[in-house]
């Protein structure tokens, strides 16, 4: 009796959610759109590989779920949530049979329904496998969960990581074809997936990574600890030594396309710390970032362009233009705001970040700004001749800014001005009981922050030579505030770490269109679920999150 | 605490004075830019009738809308950003129970009945999808730092948004005609008033009314009204606090699946991407309303929508700038930041909530 | 920094070619080889996600179709066709473009679907080689003689604007007679120009443009706009917007009384079967400037029915067509200079493949006869005017012949 309430609470339960999950997976196209893709040429393509890790997901929830975790119970509830997954997926196909479900759901088409969800085989076997198919999974599931947990990991690892290469193909080729002799390339990859033998390798060479780490880490970690401070000192610098080198010379090894993601990752990190300083230092939430940026690469745009003003300045006499007007506007649109708070300044600064899209977009300015078609010909930065043209040279330009900036975050934020900012954030009314100036406070963490968008700003006008209004759009707004607490709140290496998560993935998978969103608001959710602090969380605000939970969130 | 007094004395400072400056500038703005517009009497009276109609209509689905976003705020203090999404879901399923009432044309000879249908599917799924959302992406992280949900809503808002893109398609569908809501009806004096215009402003009225009394009157509204007052008295009063908070969500997405199908009959068009901009705007005029407060977020729709309709017409045609139009969100916006200058918890402030915000 | 990037691409095409025995044919920007059991790799740079994605994933299915319809076998190849989301905008197509100059088998690139995208991206291919055929950027700037060499690599299926504003203009002055005219674009590159083109020639032409106004893509409720407009009492308006905005304007000028004897017309980006949709019956009697596609009228329904077949749905934008002509301009092209070996090896010469492209004469299309200038542009410069019957809208079907052309 015990039993079967177990197989029901996390057997087919779990198995009536992956159901549904699935279902959906199917429905919106993926497995379709992804069968067309090899991982592994000619064996797993990433449809069904992605079919196959959701069921094994499913499964292993139901494994996990489990208690009194006793081997019996816990195979027979995955091999319950694996077939309870299936029948969920029978029961689609065979509804698809009687109706036509793609008058509503345009991606049910026959291919998915008769073939791919059953692997190929048609007709009744067809249905008959697939339920099949759901106990293995399930079974399987279940005695792999019983492996011993350093064995589990070392296979998850390792899967993740054959899987994750297959998916980035395309990037791993040039990178090989640039460092490596083509030998190593042809034993990995074939023109459209890795090889089986490829897979293996990386296979075996991740759980030789982990495994020795698993049984080395521990004794580096504490030789480390163990060492004198000035060893550690001076192995750190060395460290950095190398960390600035690999920097440097990265464009040229990862070639044109990794080099184009790093810059477009650097201008977020640009625009990522400015806001960190507004949001996270100072706690003002500003939707309307974006204009600052806009404002930035505009008068770039304006200053070195011959379209509307006709001047044909160099790229440096506009940089402490841009950054002079970006600082005045932070705090000229700052002063309105200063008596709002939490959500009324959200909205109202997001209104001003429209207000200036809108201005620079209509028709009424277009003599002045450009317009719908934009301002083009904006000049490239150069130094005695040399011309920083494509992203392997821009590159440089935005490493020095991101530099700077961090410099001078990081500077700022344990001064004077920097206490004071988190006095404030932590509470207005008593941060000025204390005797902090909120207004000089507010505006000056609105002119910081504005005056590194408009850096950002500037570089971006040059880089891309032609800007247009919908660039400037609300969505960057929202994604740099996502970034800096997708990688911690307040934390400079988690701007880093988020703009590389939340701009460079995306940007990586560029191929995957608009599953990439999904994932991305899928990626969300999951990561403030299980990691509300961020990636990389500053340390106060971490033992902030762990300790004191119930702290009443006001703003 | 210092006195009130003395804390308005010593917030009046140079600050103040600017912003207050800003503040008259663009209301000297606004009024010039209205006289030079009726001096040169560009528009006849009717055009101006019109003008207002139009901006209720369109207000009215937005103030609908916008009670979503109040209610969630008065229970949760958070931005409920993924309540474009729960605006989309519903009208964008029911549109494909409206295509087969077409095509069966059961539209044509039962069209009230087709419509309540409608009306019923639209707003279990939106409804649905709404607590499936606060049970899923919010109820975990009740008692995070208020940045922290808003990054899972707009994540949320994502998620739904290219799910329903992929279950329906990337092109967008038209809702059928009506037959009975085709046409106008004749005042007086060649005044005319469109039949769906008067259909959605009175049934937007209605759900408004209903949704208020339910708040006011019923012990289940007096439970959410207690728990946007203060959660922790209200559990210890025997509220339960998670049931509360579902029942927010499930009242603020029928609200929205009906303001969905609305929308849908006024406009037609519906498509994955349709309820992002009415989000915004709705979350706008919640805000110019004074978020948390149900009559605030009415109120705030319908400025909203008449500030769309006639701010372009009246602000700007009297400086003869050009395509006014395509200014009218900057205009809706500066409206609410002279708002928000003057009233910094919006026009008829937060009534529900006691604490900051 | 050119040099070394062409040095960067030369020494990869180098290092592709030495693989093979054979001394392969040269070429001044570098051969790409194809050996036996490989496929051709050509890539798209469309709008797949976000709010614009209909256009990219319309012109994307065109390609498809159009490598259906050659059995996925071209010169015993199978054909290789991905790529990368753009996003519409200028930083989304620098991105697309240079991932694509970053992958040595690219042979030729379909794309971009807005002319913001085209305008880095464009040089960014030519750099590395890649010549790129658009089926939906407008915009006069694209093939215009001053755009200069790097640009060199790009051509388009589209329209010009210049085209087609004017003969819409033309239509409106010398056929239907209006002198007073008003306007509405959308704030895209693409309706903009064309609306400025069309009030330039009408004024040329002799009459007055009344109103010109804007509205957002987005926006739906038009009636304000519109009761604007009608203050300036125009007898014809002219907005070549896309179909989403474009419905909501026709649909809402029936609802604005004073309208009543004003002509509505439009351009091709609302010139689909999805625009009688978000139109219904307020679309009958409405002009459209089009291709003339009369002379392939049965090509182009083979086309839907294929695409209905294979997707479910209809077309979902209005360059589909363009973007058949514009794969199989690329697949003809290919045939041209592709050096073929007994085993099956192909060599295709990258500066042979631009040339030949450039050199198309006289290609049937779906979109009429494909002919390239010297600048690129390669679509059949007779526009047609299509009005629209009760019939269409009921069926669904395109009108079939023209109303009005001006040659």
């Amino acid at each position: 009796m015990e039993q079967i309430r177990a197989i029901w609470r996390y057997g087919i339960k779990v198995g009536i959610i992956g159901g549904i999950v699935l279902i959906l997976t199917a429905l919106i196209g993926m497995i379709e759109v992804f069968t067309q893709r090899q991982i592994i040429a000619d064996v797993v393509s990433m449809g069904h590989a992605l079919y196959l890790a959701a069921g094994l997901f499913i499964c292993y929830l139901a494994a996990e779920r489990t208690t009194p975790a006793k081997p019996l119970w816990i195979i027979s509830n995955s091999m319950f949530a694996g077939l309870t997954t299936a029948f969920f997926l029978v029961l689609l196909i065979i509804l698809g049979r009687h109706v036509n479900l793609r008058l509503m759901f345009i991606n049910a088409s026959d291919l998915l329904l008769n073939n791919l969800l059953t692997f190929g085989v048609q007709g009744n076997d067809g249905l008959r496998l697939l339920l099949i198919a759901g106990m293995g999974v399930g079974l399987f599931t279940g005695l792999f969960y019983l492996l011993p947990k350093f064995l589990r990991t070392v296979i998850l690892w390792s899967l993740a990581g054959s899987a994750f290469a297959g998916v980035l193909q395309e990037l791993i080729r040039p990178i090989l074809a640039n460092n490596f002799p083509d030998v190593i390339s042809e034993w990995l990859l074939t023109s459209d997936g890795l090889t089986l033998k490829g897979a293996l390798s990386i296979f075996i060479f991740i759980a030789l990574i982990v495994i020795s780490w698993s049984i080395k880490g521990g004794g580096i970690r504490q030789g480390w600890q163990g060492l004198p401070k000035k060893q550690q000192s001076t192995w750190r610098t060395i460290g950095t030594i190398i960390l600035l080198a690999v920097i440097l010379i990265a464009p040229w090894r990862l070639g044109l396309f990794m080099s184009e993601v790093m810059t477009i990752v650097g201008l977020y990190v640009l625009l990522g710390l400015g806001l960190n300083i507004v949001v996270g230092y100072a706690g003002l939430l500003d939707l309307g970032y974006v204009a600052f940026f806009a404002i930035g690469a505009y008068v770039t745009a304006l200053i070195t362009s011959p379209e509307i003003m006709n001047l044909n300045w160099s790229f440096w006499s506009a940089i402490p233009f841009a950054i002079f007007f970006g600082i005045l506007a932070g705090v000229l649109l700052g002063v309105p705001v200063l008596k709002m708070r939490g959500d009324y300044l959200a909205i109202a600064t997001m209104g001003f970040g429209e207000i200036i899209r809108l201005l620079v977009l209509s028709d009424a300015l277009r003599p002045f700004l450009g317009g719908s078609q934009g301002i083009g010909q904006i000049a490239k930065p150069q130094v005695l001749g040399f011309v920083f043209k494509g992203p392997q040279e821009i590159y440089y330009l935005i490493v020095a800014g991101c530099m700077l900036v961090i410099f001078v975050s990081w500077r700022l934020k344990d001064s004077r001005i920097g206490r004071a900012w988190k006095a404030m954030r932590e509470d207005e009314d008593v941060a000025q009981a204390m005797g902090i100036n909120l207004v000089s406070n507010k505006l000056l963490a609105f002119g910081t922050g504005a005056g590194f968008a408009a850096l950002s700003g500037v570089i971006f006008g040059s880089k891309i030579g032609s800007i247009y209004p919908h660039s400037f759009n609300i969505m960057v707004s929202i994604n740099i505030v996502c970034l800096i607490i997708f990688g911690g709140i307040g934390s400079i290496p988690g701007v880093i770490v988020g703009a590389a998560a939340l701009i460079g993935l995306p940007e990586l998978l560029r191929e995957f269109a608009e599953y990439r969103f999904l994932v991305y608001g899928i990626a969300l959710v999951v990561m403030m679920l299980i990691r509300p602090e961020g990636l990389w969380p500053e340390e106060a605000h971490k033992r902030e999150l762990h300790e004191d939970k119930t702290n009443e969130a006001t703003g | 605490m210092p006195t009130k007094f003395q804390r308005w004395k010593e917030r009046i400072t140079a600050t103040d004075i600017v912003m207050w400056f800003i503040g008259f500038a663009l209301l000297v703005f606004i009024i010039l830019g209205s006289i030079l517009t009726l001096r040169a009497g560009r528009y006849t009276p009717v055009q101006w009738f019109d003008f207002v109609i139009y901006g209720l209509a369109q207000g009215s689905i937005y103030a609908l809308v916008a009670m979503g976003y109040t209610l969630v705020y008065g229970v949760l203090r958070m931005i409920n950003f993924a309540h474009s999404e729960v605006f989309m879901s519903g009208p964008f399923t029911a549109y494909y129970v409206a295509a087969y009432f077409y095509r069966s044309s059961l539209l044509e000879s039962h069209p009230v009945i087709c419509l309540i249908i409608v009306f019923i599917v639209s707003m279990t799924i939106s409804t649905l999808i709404a607590f499936l959302l606060e049970r899923i992406a919010y109820r975990p992280l009740r008692n995070a730092p208020r940045l922290i949900p808003l990054i899972t809503a707009i994540g949320a808002s994502f998620t739904l948004m290219y799910l329903f893109r992929g279950l329906y398609g990337t092109g967008f569908q038209a809702y059928p005609v009506w037959e009975i809501f085709s046409g106008k009806w004749a005042l007086f004096k060649g005044l005319e008033i469109g039949k769906i215009q008067v259909f959605v402003i009175f049934a937007a009225a209605l759900v408004m009314v209903a949704l208020y009394l339910f708040i006011q009157r019923t012990r289940i509204g007096k439970a959410v009204r207690s728990v946007s007052e203060d959660k922790e008295a209200a559990s210890l009063m025997g509220v339960d606090i998670d049931k509360t908070i579902s029942v927010t969500f499930i009242i603020g997405g029928a609200a929205a699946g009906a303001a969905g199908v609305l929308y849908a009959l006024v406009f037609k068009q519906v498509f994955f991407m349709m309820g992002f901009i009415p989000g915004i705007k709705a979350f706008t005029a919640a805000v110019l309303g004074g978020i948390g407060n149900i009559p605030g977020a009415m109120l705030g729709g319908l400025l909203l929508g008449l500030l769309e309709s006639i701010g372009p017409a009246l602000f700007l045609d009297g400086f003869n700038i050009a395509a006014p139009y395509q200014l009218k969100d900057a205009i809706a916006f500066l409206v609410l930041v002279l708002v928000l200058i003057f009233r910094p918890t919006g026009l008829l402030g937060e009534r529900l909530a006691v604490k900051k915000a | 920094m050119k040099r070394s990037l062409f040095l960067f691409v030369g020494l990869f095409m180098f290092l592709a070619a030495s693989i093979v025995f054979a001394a392969p044919p040269t070429d001044p920007l570098g051969v790409v080889t194809i050996k036996p059991g490989e496929p051709i790799h050509i890539a798209y740079w469309f709008v797949t996600a976000g709010s614009d994605s209909t256009l990219g994933i319309d012109t994307k299915r065109g390609v498809e179709i159009a490598i259906d319809d050659i059995k996925n076998n071209l010169l015993g190849h199978k054909i290789k066709f991905d790529g990368q989301d753009s996003g519409c905008n200028a930083e989304g197509g620098q991105a697309a473009a240079t991932k694509l100059a970053s992958d040595p088998t690219i042979v030729a690139a379909v794309g971009s679907n807005c002319s913001s995208e085209a305008k880095p991206g464009a040089p960014i291919l030519w750099n590395a080689g890649i010549a790129t055929v658009s089926p939906s950027n407008t915009a006069p700037y694209l093939t215009d003689p001053k755009r200069g060499p790097t640009y060199d690599g790009y051509l388009r299926t589209a329209h010009n604007d210049k085209v087609q504003g004017a003969v819409a203009a033309d239509f409106a002055f010398k056929s239907l007679k209006v002198k007073k005219a008003a306007t509405i674009h959308d704030g895209s590159v693409y309706a903009e120009q064309l609306a400025n083109v069309f009030a330039e020639t009408f004024k040329k032409n002799g009459g007055t443009i009344v109103a010109q106004e804007a509205v957002a893509p987005t926006d739906t409720d038009m009636k304000p706009v519109l009761t604007k407009i009608v203050t300036a009492k125009p007898e014809f308006i002219y907005y070549p917007i896309f179909v989403a905005a474009a419905g909501h304007i026709t649909r809402q000028v029936k609802e604005v009384s004073g309208f009543e004897k004003v002509a509505l017309m439009s351009a091709d980006g609302a010139f689909s079967v999805d625009f009688y949709k978000a139109a219904g019956e307020s679309a009958v009697g409405m002009y459209h400037s089009s291709p003339d596609f009369e002379a392939f009228g049965k090509v182009y329904e083979d086309f839907i029915q294929k695409h209905i077949k294979k997707y479910g749905e209809k077309t979902l934008a209005p360059f589909h067509a363009h973007a058949y002509d514009a794969a199989n301009l690329i697949f003809k092209a290919i045939e041209k200079v592709a050096k073929q070996e007994k085993d099956g090896t192909l060599y295709i010469g990258r500066k042979a493949l631009r040339d030949a492209l450039y050199a198309t004469k006289n290609m049937k299309g779906i979109t009429g006869s494909i002919n390239c200038n010297q600048y690129g542009d390669c679509a059949d410069p007779r526009i047609a005017v299509y009005k629209t019957s009760p019939e269409n809208v009921k069926t669904l079907v395109m009108p079939k012949k023209s109303f009005w052309k001006p040659y």
